[in-house]
């Protein structure tokens, strides 16, 4: 009980010394202090409400708990990792956003394209994912090729429609002072319209990077060799292993808000001049 | 002074849309001598806009023709013979000032250099030296618009096409830019067409003014200003503006008399 009073007491403090800081000052420091103490206050909850109710460590373990699992497995986190992330998603994120983008090209080019391919783009997008990857799987095999297909299907399309629409996101005007110049398609494309298009394309990049890490680990449930953070994610849950199950899953968390940044980074550094992005330091 | 630059004879340009046809121009016939400064006023809807587009063959007259420099709109778009400057200033938010000016020079395919100097030089024409490295956003809609002239005069070609470049600036900026457009005229002896619906601007700028009026779009008159081509700002004081306003003004009546 002394456990859970604590608790409440730390709660309650730092809850104060959040209101108190976001009330008093507006830093650069205090917008990043203000989230960190609100992510360490719901660990230390955690923790106390755990070890204070006494919960079963297969329904919720500790924190401290799977940093022990995590500490201890960092070799198989870091195979898993390498498996899932950088074999499965991180290479059908590039090569289903590198063809998205260039059918996305054609497509715009060709009305024939936009009025065929637009509806089979979103037949293929409607496909549930759980009924796709297994098919997927049996054509590509156990390894990560397979993996890397089911991540393809599923950023395809929303990058294709992002990327149509914003390289016709440019004005009438603009497009009219490139006729006055007599311009080409190839210049008028790279200066006017694929610069105009590039905070959609982004839209599209950030969607896309959290897509491609859901749809790599949901593959491997449907077979995969004996690595992988859904292969190991499905085992550990068998084994009743869940500390290892939550520490595939902060692995996994950490690894999606990383890739999300670095597009967000690299977004705010190409569409500086976007009304969006104006402004923010 | 005697060469002709722009030559429409019986030009008509009728839009089909669901309503039915719109007569946007119906049986223009008009000459413009090279260096002359011609605006043309009239209500919205009277075609302005739309002849300006047809020189620049952004819209294709339906019937009729119309000569650039003795050949059709299109062949004097592709020799880059004009600039057109729009109602707003449309730079590009992604580039510089001087990135913009660059823009048609890069399409052109001017050197390096070259390219340097020619922004160099409009900059300094349009009063907007230092500003090179700043983004349009960063800037006030005055000079946006000035940056904007400066990207169309940056190629220097001998025709200026005009949308109411002026149309959303207040009374001083515009004061101030009309009065920088017409020295702008004399240092360089460019042929302007400029579009606008005002009458004082449109008197103050122009060797001749034609005017405008609706439902079909046709021209309803066409003055020759008499006013001396060098002009302080106090000329649209003198007993000869007003006459010449006035008459505008009659032209702008008449064609709105039978409705």
């Amino acid at each position: 009980m002394s456990v859970l009073a604590a608790v409440l007491v730390y709660w309650i403090a730092s809850l104060a010394l959040n209101v108190w800081l976001a009330n008093r000052y507006n830093t650069r420091l205090v917008r990043l202090v203000v989230p960190a103490i609100f992510g360490i206050t719901i660990l230390v909850v955690w923790e106390g409400v755990v070890r204070g109710l006494e919960i079963n460590p297969v329904l919720l373990p500790a924190p401290t708990a799977i940093g022990v699992a995590f500490a201890g497995a960092l070799d198989t986190l870091w195979v898993d990792f390498v498996q899932t992330f950088v074999k499965g998603a991180l290479s059908g994120y590039i090569i289903g956003c590198g063809a998205a983008f260039l059918v996305a090209v054609a497509v715009d080019r060709s009305p024939f394209l936009q009025r065929g391919l637009l509806p089979v783009g979103n037949f293929v997008a409607a496909l549930p994912i759980i009924g796709m990857a297994p098919i997927l799987v049996m054509w590509f095999g156990f390894d990560w090729q397979s993996k890397s297909a089911v991540v393809v299907v599923m950023v395809f399309f929303p990058m294709l429609v992002n990327t149509v629409q914003g390289l016709q996101a440019s004005d009438h005007m603009q497009r009219d002072l490139m006729r006055t110049y007599a311009a080409s398609y190839p210049q008028a494309l790279m200066k006017l319209r694929l610069p105009a298009a590039m905070p959609f394309i982004f839209n599209g990049l950030k969607i896309a990077s959290t897509l491609a890490l859901i749809g790599a680990i949901v593959a491997e449930f449907f077979g995969s060799p004996i690595k992988g953070m859904g292969f190991r994610i499905s085992t550990e849950v068998g084994r009743l292993a869940l500390d290892m199950v939550w520490a595939e899953i902060a692995v996994a968390a950490l690894a999606g808000s990383a890739f999300y940044g670095s597009v967000a980074m690299i977004e705010k550094a190409v569409t500086f001049w976007h009304p969006s992005q104006r402004g923010q330091s | 002074m005697s060469e002709t630059v722009v030559k429409a004879e019986n030009l008509s340009l009728t839009f089909e849309t669901n309503d039915g046809p719109v007569h946007a121009l119906a049986d223009i016939d008009l000459e413009i001598k090279k260096g002359e400064f011609v605006s043309f006023i009239g209500p919205s809807g009277c075609g302005k806009t739309t002849f300006l587009r047809v020189m620049a063959d952004l819209e294709k007259p339906t019937a009729g023709s119309i000569t650039i420099n003795g050949v059709s709109p299109e062949e004097a778009r592709k020799s880059r013979a004009y600039g057109y400057v729009f109602q707003a200033a449309g730079l590009y938010p992604w580039r510089t000032i001087a990135g913009n000016i660059k823009l048609p020079l890069e399409i052109m395919g001017l050197t390096k250099a070259d390219q340097a100097a020619r922004v160099a030089r409009v900059l300094d024409l349009v009063d907007l030296t230092g500003f090179e490295k700043k983004f349009p956003w960063q800037l006030s809609g005055g000079m946006q618009q000035r940056a904007s002239i400066a990207r169309a005069l940056a190629f220097d070609a001998d025709i200026l096409l005009m949308d109411e470049p002026f149309g959303a600036l207040d009374e001083i900026v515009r004061d101030h830019l009309n009065e920088q457009l017409l020295q702008l005229w004399a240092k360089t002896n460019k042929t302007i067409a400029f579009v606008t619906h005002s009458i004082p601007e449109a008197v103050y700028l122009s060797t001749k003014i034609v005017v405008m009026s609706p439902r079909p779009g046709r021209i309803a008159d066409v003055i020759e200003s008499t006013l001396p081509t060098k002009r302080p700002l106090d000329i649209r004081d003198s007993p000869e503006f007003l006459e010449i306003a006035h008459r505008v003004r009659e032209g702008l009546r008449a064609g709105h008399a039978y409705d």
